[in-house]
C-alpha cells in the first residue's frame, strides 16, 4: 500500500530537494515537521512495527469521525498533525534496525524527535552515531526541559511546560486560582521553534558544509514569552506574583481601557472590546450611547484607568442585553477593535476570515476517507503550501523507502516484514 | 563555528506584530536592522521602564523584543528617507513588517515595488488578516485576535458565569511571528536552492486559529465542541481538575492523574515518608490501585471501584502538597515518575535551578547604564547557537553606521 497524492493540485516546490528522517510524534514534534511537509520536504515518518504494542504515537489510535470504526490509523489529531508525510515502521531496538536507521540518515538532510530526553542517547543514535552515517546530517532534538540539566528527565506534556514556564500562572483572574490554558499551546510553539531550528540549521548547513546539532528546550521557550514582565521583575526588582496580578484579560501592553471580555445575551457568549487611545474611547462612547459614557471626565486614559472597574462594569452591563452579533457590528462600525469569543463553529464554519484563506483544506486518508484538517497560516507567492494527502497508514511506505530509496530487493523487504524489523 | 543564521540581513520595520521574529532571528545571528520613526517607535512607550523613568531608551517592552538588533532612524515621510528605506531593503535577504494592508503600497515601498528590482529579496508581511483581502480588514489588538481566533474560548474556569480567559503576554504576536520566522527561513532554504525571492503574507487570526491543539481538531474530526475548564484541557466532558494546592499557597498541577500501579506504589511511600498514613483515612484504596495494575483513565465514572481508587490517590496528593512548599512538591512528584508542574511565576522559573544550570538565563551589558541586567536567553543550545545576546539599540543608534556603509546617501 503506497500512499498516492492528489494530482490535481500542485506541490510545493520550496523544500522539496529536502528530506526529513522524523523520529517524532505527537504535536510537539509531529508539528514541526508538518509544517516542512506542507512545502513540499519529504518526511518519513519512522515509528515502531505495529506488533510493538503500545510502541506507536498514542495519537495514531482512535475512533473514525462517526464512532464506527477504530484502529491504529483513525486518530483524528494524528491525522491533521501528519498530512504529507510518508510512513515506515522500524524496529529501533533491533540490530538489524539500527542499521536500516542509518542507511535511511546516510540519505536525509535533518534527522528530527522529540523523545523524552535521553531516549536517544539510551537507544545509541547519539550526534556522533548520526554524523558517522552521514557528515552534515542537521538533528534537531525537543524535549521539555532539554538534554542535560536535573529536571532533564522529568515527565513532560503541554500540561507541565505551561505551568513550571510561567505561562500558567500569567493566565487567570486576580484572587481565583490559574486558570491556564485550554490547550497545549507549548506543544504548538515547540513544534514552530523546531521547525524554526530545522530551517536554520539547513540554511547553515547549505553555507558551511557543516553538520548541525540543536538541542531545544521547550520550557525555555516558555518563559521567553513573558519578557517585558521578566524584565519588570530582574530589573526593577517588582515581582511577578504579586496582589492583583494576574489580570490577564485586562493588562495588556500598551496598556488599554477598556480592555476586556464582556458578556453578551444568551448562554456562555463574549464579545472582547478594546480601546486603543481616547478617540477609540470616545466612539465607543458613542455606540453605546448612555451619559455615564459620554462624561466628559472619562476622556482621558489616566482618568479610565483610575476608574477600570467602574468602566468595565458598566460596559457589562450594555453588552449583557444585546446578542453578541449586534455588539460586536456596532463596535466595528464605531471603529474600535472587536471580537466575539469565537466558538470553533464560528471560526471555522461561519467566518469569511479563515475561509478566504483556505484554511481548511479536505485530505484523502486511506482508511478515513475525505476529512478537513487544518491548513498552515502563511502564503508564500512564489511556492505556497499545499495539504491534500492524510496522514499516512502505519507502514503504508515501506515498499517505496526500503526499496526504491534504499534499494533494498522485495524479497529483503518481506524478510524484514516477517521477522518483525519492519 | 559560526551562528545559525549568521550572514542573512533582515530590515525590520518597527512593529508590534512582528518585532518577536526580528528578535529570534536577530539573537540567532542574523543582522537584523530594525527602522524607526524620528523619536522611536511607539512600542518605547510601552513600558515598564527602567526605575521607572519614562524613557524610550529605558523601555523594557522594546528591550525585550529588540535584542541583537540594530537600530535605525529614517522619516519614511519624506522621499529621501524613503529612497534609504528602498536601497536599505535592496541590500537584505528579508525585509519583514507589521503595516496594516495598503501603508506601504501609499509610500511607494511596498513589496511588488521593491521586489521588481530585487526578485532575490523574501517579503515578509504580518497584518491581523493576511494581505490577501484588504477589505475583510479592520482594527484589531492582541485581545480581539486571541477572541476571535479561538484561543479565548477554551481558557478560563469551571465557573462559567465567570469570562473565557485571554492569557496576558502577546501571544497573537507571538504565534504570529514564530510563522514569521517559519516562513522567511523556508524561502531563505528555497532562495539559497533557485535564487528567487518571494513575498511571505502572514495572517494573525489564521496563525491562532491553527494554535488552537483539539479544539478545532474535534470540530473538524467529528463536530465537537469543547468547554472551558479551570487549567486544563477544554474538553467536550467534564473532567476532574488538575490543579493542587500546596502548603504556601501556590499550585501545582498532574496533568495525568494516577494511572499506573507504580503510581499508587509511590503515592503510599510518600505519604509513608512524610509521616502521614494514618492521617490519610482513604489509604486503604492505594494498595488495591496497585493490585489491580493501575486505573485508567478510560474506566474513570463507568468502573465504581476504579472510580474511587482513582479519587483516593487524588486525595491523597491533594494531602501531600499541603504540607510541601509548590517547588518540594513538583521535585518530589517529579523525582517519584509522577508527571507534575510547579505553577511557577516567569520570574520563578528563570531564577529554578535547572534552568541556572542550563545558562538559560544570560547577562546582558547596558554600558551606557554602566550596568547588567538578567534576560530570558535562547532556548536553543547548540555549536552554532550564540551563547549571548545584544541589548536593542537607543534611538537612532546604527543609523550612521549602516547608511554610511551603504554608501546611502
Amino acid at each position: 500500500m503506497t500512499s498516492i497524492a492528489r494530482k490535481d493540485v500542485p506541490k510545493s516546490t520550496a523544500l522539496a530537494h529536502i528530506r526529513i528522517c522524523d523520529l517524532t510524534g505527537l504535536l510537539a514534534g509531529a508539528g514541526a515537521t508538518r509544517f516542512l511537509a506542507a512545502f513540499g520536504a519529504q518526511v518519513i515518518r519512522v515509528e515502531q512495527p505495529a506488533h510493538e504494542k503500545h510502541r506507536w504515537d498514542f495519537l495514531r489510535g482512535g475512533m473514525s469521525p462517526d464512532g464506527t470504526k477504530q484502529g491504529i490509523n483513525f486518530g483524528g489529531g494524528f491525522n491533521n498533525h501528519n498530512v504529507e508525510k510518508l510512513s515506515v515502521t522500524l524496529d529501533l531496538k533491533s540490530p538489524e534496525g539500527k542499521a536500516l536507521l542509518g542507511r535511511l540518515v546516510s540519505k536525509s538532510d535533518a534527522v528530527t524527535e522529540n523523545f523524552s530526553a535521553l531516549v536517544m542517547g539510551k537507544l545509541g543514535f547519539t550526534y556522533d552515531w548520526l554524523k558517522s552515517h552521514n557528515d552534515k546530517i542537521v538533528y534537531v532534538a525537543n524535549s521539555g526541559f532539554g538534554k542535560e540539566g536535573p529536571y532533564s528527565d522529568f515527565k513532560s506534556v503541554g500540561q507541565v511546560v505551561q505551568p513550571v514556564s510561567g505561562l500558567t500562572f500569567m493566565s487567570g483572574l486576580p484572587d481565583q486560582q490559574p486558570a491556564g490554558w485550554g490547550f497545549a499551546y507549548m506543544d504548538h510553539l515547540g513544534a514552530y521553534m523546531m521547525a524554526t531550528a530545522v530551517l536554520g540549521g539547513i540554511i547553515s548547513r547549505n553555507r558551511t558544509g557543516q553538520s548541525q546539532y540543536i538541542d531545544f528546550s521547550c520550557t525555555e521557550a516558555g518563559i521567553g514569552l513573558a519578557g517585558p514582565e521578566l524584565l519588570d521583575s530582574t530589573v526593577n526588582g517588582r515581582p511577578m506574583r504579586r496582589p492583583g496580578k494576574p489580570n490577564s484579560n485586562s493588562d495588556n501592553f500598551p496598556p488599554m481601557v477598556p480592555h476586556g471580555i464582556y458578556p453578551a445575551a444568551g448562554d456562555d457568549n463574549w464579545v472582547a472590546i478594546a480601546c486603543r487611545s481616547d478617540g477609540d474611547w470616545a466612539h465607543l462612547a458613542q455606540a453605546i450611547g448612555a451619559d455615564w459614557a459620554r462624561d466628559p471626565a472619562l476622556a482621558t486614559f489616566a482618568a479610565r484607568m483610575a476608574r477600570r472597574d467602574e468602566i468595565d462594569r458598566r460596559i457589562a452591563e450594555w453588552t449583557a442585553a444585546l446578542e453578541r452579533g449586534k455588539i460586536e457590528a456596532a463596535v466595528r462600525a464605531a471603529g474600535v477593535p472587536v471580537g466575539q469569543v469565537a466558538r470553533p463553529a464560528d471560526r471555522i464554519d461561519n467566518d469569511p476570515r479563515t475561509a478566504s484563506w483556505g484554511l481548511w483544506p479536505q485530505v484523502h486518508h486511506e482508511e478515513i476517507g475525505d476529512v478537513r484538517v487544518e491548513g498552515v497560516p502563511i502564503h508564500m507567492s512564489e511556492t505556497d503550501w499545499s495539504i491534500t494527502r492524510g496522514a499516512p497508514c502505519l507502514g503504508a511506505d515501506n515498499d517505496y523507502v526500503y526499496g526504491s530509496l534504499l534499494g533494498m530487493a522485495p524479497d529483503e523487504i518481506a524478510d524484514f516484514r516477517e521477522r518483525g524489523v519492519i | 563555528m559560526a551562528a545559525l543564521l549568521s550572514g542573512l540581513r533582515v530590515i525590520e520595520l518597527a512593529s508590534d506584530r512582528a518585532a518577536y521574529a526580528g528578535k529570534l532571528m536577530g539573537d540567532l545571528g542574523a543582522d537584523v536592522i530594525v527602522v524607526e520613526a524620528p523619536g522611536g517607535h511607539a512600542s518605547r512607550g510601552y513600558g515598564p521602564f527602567v526605575d521607572d523613568k519614562t524613557d524610550p531608551d529605558r523601555c523594557l517592552w522594546w528591550w525585550n523584543y529588540n535584542t541583537s538588533k540594530r537600530g535605525v532612524v529614517l522619516d519614511l515621510g519624506t522621499e529621501a528617507g524613503r529612497e534609504q528605506f528602498r536601497q536599505l531593503a535592496a541590500s537584505a535577504d528579508i525585509v519583514l513588517e507589521g503595516e496594516d494592508p495598503g501603508a506601504l503600497d501609499a509610500l511607494g515601498i511596498d513589496h511588488p515595488q521593491i521586489r521588481a528590482g530585487s526578485p532575490e529579496l523574501i517579503w515578509v508581511s504580518v497584518t491581523p488578516n493576511g494581505r490577501r483581502r484588504p477589505d475583510l480588514h479592520e482594527p484589531a489588538t492582541d485581545l480581539t485576535i486571541l477572541a476571535a481566533g479561538g484561543l479565548a474560548w477554551n481558557c478560563g474556569y469551571d465557573d462559567h458565569s465567570l469570562p473565557p480567559i485571554r492569557p496576558s503576554g502577546g501571544h497573537a504576536h507571538h504565534t504570529a511571528s514564530a510563522f514569521a520566522i517559519m516562513g522567511a527561513l523556508t524561502a531563505v532554504v528555497h532562495r539559497d536552492h533557485t535564487g528567487i525571492g518571494q513575498h511571505v503574507d502572514v495572517s494573525m487570526i489564521a496563525a491562532t486559529n491553527v494554535t488552537t491543539e483539539v479544539s478545532s481538531i474535534d470540530y473538524l474530526y467529528r463536530g465537537a465542541t469543547n468547554q472551558r475548564q479551570t487549567g486544563r484541557h477544554a474538553s467536550e466532558h467534564f473532567t476532574m481538575g488538575i490543579q493542587v494546592q500546596t502548603g504556601d499557597g501556590g499550585y501545582c498541577t498532574n496533568p495525568l492523574g494516577l494511572t499506573t500501579a507504580g503510581n499508587y506504589q509511590v503515592v503510599m511511600d510518600w505519604l509513608r515518608e512524610l509521616g502521614l498514613e494514618d492521617e490519610f483515612e482513604e489509604f486503604f484504596f492505594l494498595p488495591m490501585g496497585v493490585e489491580r495494575g493501575g486505573v485508567s483513565l478510560k474506566v474513570l465514572g463507568v468502573d465504581v471501584e476504579a472510580t474511587e481508587i482513582y479519587r483516593a490517590g487524588r486525595e491523597a496528593l491533594y494531602l501531600i502538597a499541603s504540607k510541601l512548599t509548590m517547588a518540594e512538591y513538583y521535585v518530589q512528584a517529579q523525582q517519584r515518575g509522577i508527571a507534575c508542574g510547579a505553577v511557577y511565576a516567569p520570574d520563578e522559573a528563570l531564577a529554578d535551578a535547572h534552568f541556572r544550570f542550563r545558562d538559560y538565563p544570560v547577562e546582558v551589558e547596558h554600558p551606557e547604564l554602566g550596568r547588567s541586567f538578567t534576560y530570558p536567553g535562547l532556548p536553543f543550545t547548540g555549536a552554532s547557537i550564540p551563547k549571548t545576546i545584544r541589548r536593542a539599540p537607543l534611538v537612532g543608534e546604527h543609523t550612521q553606521e549602516v547608511l554610511a556603509k551603504l554608501a546611502i546617501g
